[in-house]
C-alpha cells in the first residue's frame, strides 16, 4: 500500500470515528446556534456603539461570529482533536505501538486529524452558519474566486491548528499528564483565535501582538479573506509560514521526545 | 469520596482551581475587551455589565458545584453503570448530582464572586434594605434555577442519552446571555428567557429593580421579587420532569 494511500486511510478513519456520533453532533449543532445568536446579539450592540470597530462594518461582525461558531468544533479551537488522543495514549504508554508502526507519527496524527476536522466542519459546521446566514445579515461573497481563496486559508488553518495541539501533546512525554496543558490550549485557543472577539477589535499593543501569534492564521485569517479585508497572499504567507515552523518544531520535540521515551506500564 | 480522591493530589488540585479560575474568567476578559472601545453596552455602564456578571456567575456556580455532574448521566447510561446507582438505598438524584463531584468548580464561585466583590460598591444605587437583601436572594434563587435547568437537562438524556451537549447550550449558554444587558437582545428572544424558560430572574429583572433600570419587557414592578416563586416552580417542574425520566427508564441490557 503506497503511503498516500495509508494516510487517507487514517484520515477516513478520523471522519468515520466522529460521524459515529449522531445525537452529540446535533448536540452541537444545536450548541453552536444558540452561542452564535447569544454573541451576535452583544456584538451587533457593541458595534451599534462603536461603528467600524476594527474595521468591521455590523454585517462583517455578524459573518466573522457565525465563521467562529463553524470553526469552533472544526479548528478544535478549544482543544478536543486528534492531541487528546494523543495525550491518553503516551500516558497509558499505548504511544509504544504507535512508534513501531511503519509510519510516520506526526503525519500519522496529522492526517486522522485533517478527518476529524473536515468531518465537524460538514456535520457541526455548515449548519450554524446557514442558520446564520439565513436569519441575520451577513457579508458574504458573490465571487467563486473568494471562496476559493477561502478555502485554502481553511486548509492552512487546519495545519496551523494541528501543530499547536501536536506540540502541546507531546509535552506530555515529559508532563505525564495532560490536564494542566489541555486547560492551556482551551484558555489560549479560546482567548487568542479571536473567538472572544476579532483580533481586530483589541485595543493597542495587545491588539498587535495576538494578531502576530500563530493563533491568528485559525479564525482571523480565514474571516479576513472571505470578507475581502485582507490579500490572500498575505494571508497565506503569515500562516504558512507559522505551520512550516510549528509543524518542524513539533518533528524536532517528536525526536528528542523519541530517544528518550520511558513507556508507563512495563 | 470525590472530595477525599482529589485531595490527594493537592498541588494538582490547586492547579485546576486556578485553571479554572482563568478558563472562566476569560468571560469577564472578554467584556473588559470591549470596554476598552466603547463606554457603555446597550446603554449600561461597565459596573453594571459587572454587577449583571457578578450574580450571574455565583449563581451558576453554586449550580455547577451541586449538580454539574449531570452531564456523566448519559455516559453512565451508554456504559450500563446507571443501574448500579437504581439499586442503592440513596435517592438517584442525590447519587448522580454527587458522582465526580468536583471540588475545582470553586474556581468558578470564587470568580464570580471576585468581580460581584468590585462591582457592588462601583455601582451607582442608593442601597435601600429591600435592594440589599435582594442581593443574596438573586443569588440563591439563582442557583435553584440553574440546579433545576441542570436537573431538567439531565432528565432530557434519559430520552436524548448521547445528547450532553444540548444541556450546555441551556447552563453554559444561559450564564453567558445573562452576563449581558437585556436591553442588547431582541425582544422574541427576551420573551423566550423570560416566560419559557425563565433565566430573566436570575438577574437581569431584580438587577433592573436595584439600578432602577426598566424592566426587560415591561414586566410589572412586583416581578422582582418574584424570582423565590419562580424558583420554586422551576424546581417543582425539574423534578417531575426527573422522575417522568426515571420512571420510562429502560437499562441497556444484554
Amino acid at each position: 500500500m503506497g503511503s498516500g494511500r495509508l494516510y487517507l486511510a487514517v484520515a477516513a478513519g478520523g471522519f468515520r470515528r466522529y460521524a459515529t456520533y449522531r445525537a452529540a453532533t446535533a448536540a452541537g449543532v444545536f450548541t453552536n446556534t444558540v452561542f452564535g445568536v447569544i454573541l451576535v446579539y452583544t456584538y451587533l450592540a457593541l458595534w451599534d456603539e462603536k461603528p467600524h470597530l476594527g474595521g468591521y462594518d455590523q454585517t462583517q461582525a455578524v459573518t466573522y461570529v457565525w465563521l467562529g461558531q463553524c470553526l469552533y468544533a472544526t479548528l478544535a479551537i478549544q482543544g478536543g482533536g486528534a492531541e487528546k488522543d494523543l495525550m491518553q495514549r503516551i500516558r497509558t504508554g499505548e504511544i509504544a505501538v504507535d512508534l513501531y508502526r511503519p509510519a510516520d507519527l506526526q503525519l500519522w496524527w496529522l492526517a486522522g486529524d485533517v478527518g476529524r476536522a473536515l468531518f465537524q466542519m460538514l456535520g457541526r459546521g455548515v449548519i450554524p452558519f446557514a442558520f446564520g446566514a439565513l436569519f441575520f445579515p451577513m457579508a458574504l461573497p458573490t465571487d467563486v474566486t473568494r471562496w476559493a481563496a477561502f478555502t485554502v486559508t481553511l486548509l492552512l488553518a487546519t495545519l496551523v491548528s494541528f501543530a499547536i495541539r501536536y506540540l502541546a501533546a507531546l509535552s506530555v512525554f515529559w508532563l505525564m499528564d495532560g490536564m494542566g496543558v489541555n486547560q492551556a490550549l482551551m484558555i489560549t485557543g479560546i482567548f487568542f483565535s479571536g473567538m472572544v472577539l476579532p483580533l481586530n477589535a483589541f485595543p493597542g499593543v495587545l491588539g498587535e501582538i495576538v494578531r502576530v501569534l500563530p493563533w491568528a492564521a485559525q479564525l482571523q485569517m480565514p474571516a479576513d479573506v472571505l470578507m475581502g479585508e485582507t490579500d490572500p497572499l498575505r494571508a497565506y504567507a503569515f500562516q504558512a509560514a507559522w505551520a512550516v515552523v510549528l509543524l518542524a518544531a513539533g518533528r524536532l520535540v517528536q525526536s528528542a521526545a523519541t530517544r528518550r521515551v520511558v513507556v508507563q506500564g512495563g | 469520596m470525590w472530595i477525599r480522591s482529589t485531595m490527594a493530589y493537592r498541588a494538582s488540585f490547586v492547579v485546576t482551581v486556578f485553571g479554572n479560575l482563568l478558563v472562566t474568567g476569560l468571560d469577564f476578559v472578554a467584556i473588559l475587551l470591549m470596554f476598552s472601545q466603547v463606554e457603555s453596552l446597550g446603554g449600561w455602564s461597565l459596573p453594571e455589565v459587572a454587577f449583571l456578571y457578578g450574580l450571574s456567575a455565583t449563581a451558576f456556580g453554586i449550580a455547577d458545584l451541586t449538580f454539574g455532574s449531570m452531564d456523566v448521566l448519559g455516559g453512565r447510561m451508554r456504559d450500563g453503570s446507571f443501574d448500579t446507582l437504581l439499586v442503592r438505598p440513596v435517592p438517584v438524584l442525590a447519587q448522580v448530582a454527587a458522582d465526580h463531584f468536583a471540588l475545582r468548580r470553586l474556581g468558578r464561585i470564587t470568580q464570580g464572586v471576585l468581580v460581584l466583590g468590585w462591582a457592588l460598591p462601583a455601582v451607582d444605587v442608593d442601597w435601600t434594605a429591600a435592594k440589599v437583601l435582594l442581593v443574596p436572594v438573586m443569588l440563591v434563587c439563582g442557583g435553584v434555577i440553574f440546579c433545576a435547568v441542570f436537573v431538567a437537562g439531565a432528565a432530557f438524556q434519559f430520552l436524548a442519552q448521547d445528547a450532553a451537549e444540548v444541556q450546555n447550550a441551556f447552563t453554559y449558554g444561559g450564564t453567558t446571555l445573562l452576563q449581558y444587558p437585556p436591553t442588547v437582545f431582541g425582544k422574541d428572544f427576551l420573551r423566550g428567557v423570560t416566560f419559557v424558560l425563565p433565566l430573566a430572574f436570575v438577574n437581569w429583572v431584580p438587577a433592573s429593580y436595584v439600578l432602577e433600570r426598566p424592566y426587560p419587557l415591561g414586566l410589572p414592578p412586583w416581578a422582582a421579587f418574584a424570582s423565590p416563586l419562580v424558583a420554586a416552580v422551576c424546581c417543582a417542574l425539574a423534578g417531575l420532569a426527573w422522575r417522568a425520566g426515571l420512571r420510562s427508564y429502560r437499562s441497556t441490557g444484554s
